[in-house]
């Protein structure tokens, strides 16, 4: 489509010519000047904070201190558990809701009685706001006494009650965000899957392949491309996972479950360190935009104008 | 595809289980809204009860739930408005009149994405303190319409692109001026795909959760907040907290089910199709 497309209104652009000079400019400037302003002026000001020494609660004393936050911030070890934590908890979701993802994305792409309902069962979790699946996780689930959880560990399984967000902080907000964003993966992948030439798949079990070949060899690297956006979308959103940790341990206990997102709140919003929770959100910036200059790419790939 | 009848009742047997697993903390929220608070907390948990309705009315009794739902609607229907009334002009002028700059400045836009809420969260703070718009329900707007902007420029881009050219020639050699022309046939046309941008967009300010817990205390405090507050007491509550937000999650519940394709497109800007 992309060579009839692009050309029809180049055609169209010749025979009226005068029609076509259309000053373009009023009607796109307002959202890019709105977008460029809601761009450039925070993160200059966070530029700027994160060579102040800013404090909120000393603002008199506020003034130019070089890399002095940055120093501070990099030598200090609560941000190294804090990049370790976010690290793992974008690691784990990802390789959870891709992996998983990937498989459910070619089961309900397959045909059985009431398929439909299925997937809208399914993908339901990515509707429910991050505060209320932290809650009915937290609360319903993972309570250690009267939690659904608890009951079947003890009860059922015999193996006592588990604390989830004191002994597992971590790992129980892993679960809780892969629940939320795997049905986001494996919309995204079903879509590219029922993109898939028929014929192709057609052709194979012809020649005799079986469902895990036809897995490895015809669907998985059709994928590639979905799961490598996927991944880059994911990690963007990932890197600032905060209501989630808020609702369910504050990040406790101690920085068992504080990921640089909410670090840099308590920072800013409990320490009122705008100088430091700058240098923070510098730091979150540079990492998401590793991430960022491979999913423009990959959009720009696809993008006919 | 063939299937054999054992892999067939294989599938369904699988493919129904995975889907039941997963809306279950949503059916136990469910669920859990129509017991008593003694019953929702029981040991072992009861499936059978006698359902009431009773948390459902102590929810709509209490006023502060229906001014954080008013706030919830609010915010978002003007959000995606505001987004909308800025989108409309752009998605037009690069659908219709590209130019060398148009495929810039779109990925430009969707660059602008790529920043973390995070990085920027203390300059926001500052400036909506000092511009006075911190826990306003303005304040939350505007958040909210420059968030989801590249957003609604993108998906009106790609719906107006899909129009056919043909009704809009024959338009233009009547004479049709670019207003007219966008108020009587661009607009009209792409409705459905109007509808469905700013369903996306509504389901997007309705869930979001960083912006809203960080820029809003009470007055203008939208349910994710309200919800959150429930998280540090503790006691009998669950069932009323259940029937909260069983009332928060359900329109939105719908609108994303019926928006899901239009969810693949937006958000992945057209990279998976």
């Amino acid at each position: 489509m992309t060579a009839t497309t692009a050309a029809e209104p180049r055609a169209a652009e010749r025979r009226h010519g005068g029609r076509r000079t259309v000053n373009t400019l009023p009607l796109v400037a307002p959202s890019v000047i709105v977008l460029l302003l809601w761009m450039l002026v925070p993160l200059g000001m966070t530029i700027w904070f994160s060579f102040q020494r800013y404090n909120l609660i000393t603002p008199h004393l506020r003034g130019f201190v070089g890399f002095q936050n940055y120093e501070f911030l990099l030598t200090d070890p609560a941000l190294w558990t804090a990049m370790l934590n976010t690290l793992i908890l974008v690691g784990s979701v990802l390789a959870i809701t891709v992996g998983f993802g990937t498989i459910l994305a070619t089961l309900y792409n397959a045909h059985f009685p009431g398929r439909s309902i299925a997937r809208l069962l399914v993908i339901a979790p990515f509707f429910v706001m991050p505060t209320v699946s932290a809650l009915i996780w937290k609360n319903m689930l993972m309570h250690p006494v009267n939690g659904l959880f608890a009951w079947i560990t003890n009860s059922v399984l015999g193996v006592g009650r588990i604390d989830w967000f004191a002994d597992l902080p971590l790992f129980s907000i892993i679960m809780i965000v892969s629940w939320q964003w795997l049905p986001f993966a494996l919309l995204i992948l079903l879509t590219a899957i029922q993109s898939l030439d028929q014929e192709q798949q057609e052709a194979a079990i012809i020649d005799g392949a079986n469902p895990i070949q036809m897995f490895w060899y015809i669907i998985l690297p059709h994928l590639g491309r979905a799961i490598s956006v996927v991944v880059m979308i994911e990690t963007i959103f990932f890197l600032t996972i905060f209501a989630e940790i808020l609702v369910t341990t504050s990040g406790g206990p101690g920085l068992a479950s504080t990921n640089l997102a909410y670090l840099i709140y308590i920072r800013a919003l409990l320490d009122f360190d705008v100088g430091g929770a700058s240098a923070g959100g510098v730091i979150a910036i540079i990492l998401a935009n590793i991430v960022a200059i491979f999913l423009i790419r990959a959009v720009a790939k696809n993008l006919d104008t | 595809m063939k299937q054999s009848p054992r892999a067939r009742i294989a599938l369904t047997v699988v493919g129904w289980g995975v889907a039941l697993i997963m809306f279950f903390p949503i059916a136990w929220m469910l669920l859990t809204a129509f017991k008593t608070e003694v019953e929702a907390v029981s040991s072992p948990p009861s499936i059978f009860f006698d359902a009431t309705l009773e948390n459902y009315a102590a929810v709509q009794e209490r006023a502060d739930y229906v001014r954080y739902a008013v706030n919830s609607v609010v915010i978002s229907v003007g959000a995606t408005l505001v987004a909308i009334a800025f989108a409309v002009p752009a998605g037009y002028a690069m659908a219709f009149f590209p130019t060398k700059r148009t495929r810039g400045t779109l990925l430009w836009m969707l660059s602008t994405k790529m920043l973390p809420p995070v990085g920027v969260l203390v300059p926001i703070y500052l400036l909506a303190r000092d511009l006075s718009l911190l826990d306003t329900r303005v304040g939350l707007i505007m958040v909210y319409a420059l968030m989801n902007l590249p957003i609604v420029v993108w998906m009106l881009y790609t719906f107006f692109k899909e129009l056919p050219r043909d009704i809009l020639e024959a338009a233009r050699i009547d004479g049709a001026m670019v207003r007219d022309e966008l108020r009587y046939l661009v607009l009209p046309l792409s409705l459905p795909g109007i509808a469905s941008t700013a369903l996306l967009s509504i389901i997007l300010c309705w869930n979001e959760a960083f912006w809203s817990l960080n820029l809003t205390t009470s007055d203008a405090a939208p349910l994710t907040a309200f919800i959150a507050s429930f998280s540090s007491p503790e006691g009998l509550f669950w069932a009323k907290l259940s029937a909260a937000s069983t009332l928060a999650i359900a329109p939105i519940l719908v609108f994303g089910w019926m928006s899901q394709r239009q969810l693949v497109r937006g958000m992945t800007f057209g990279a998976v199709k």
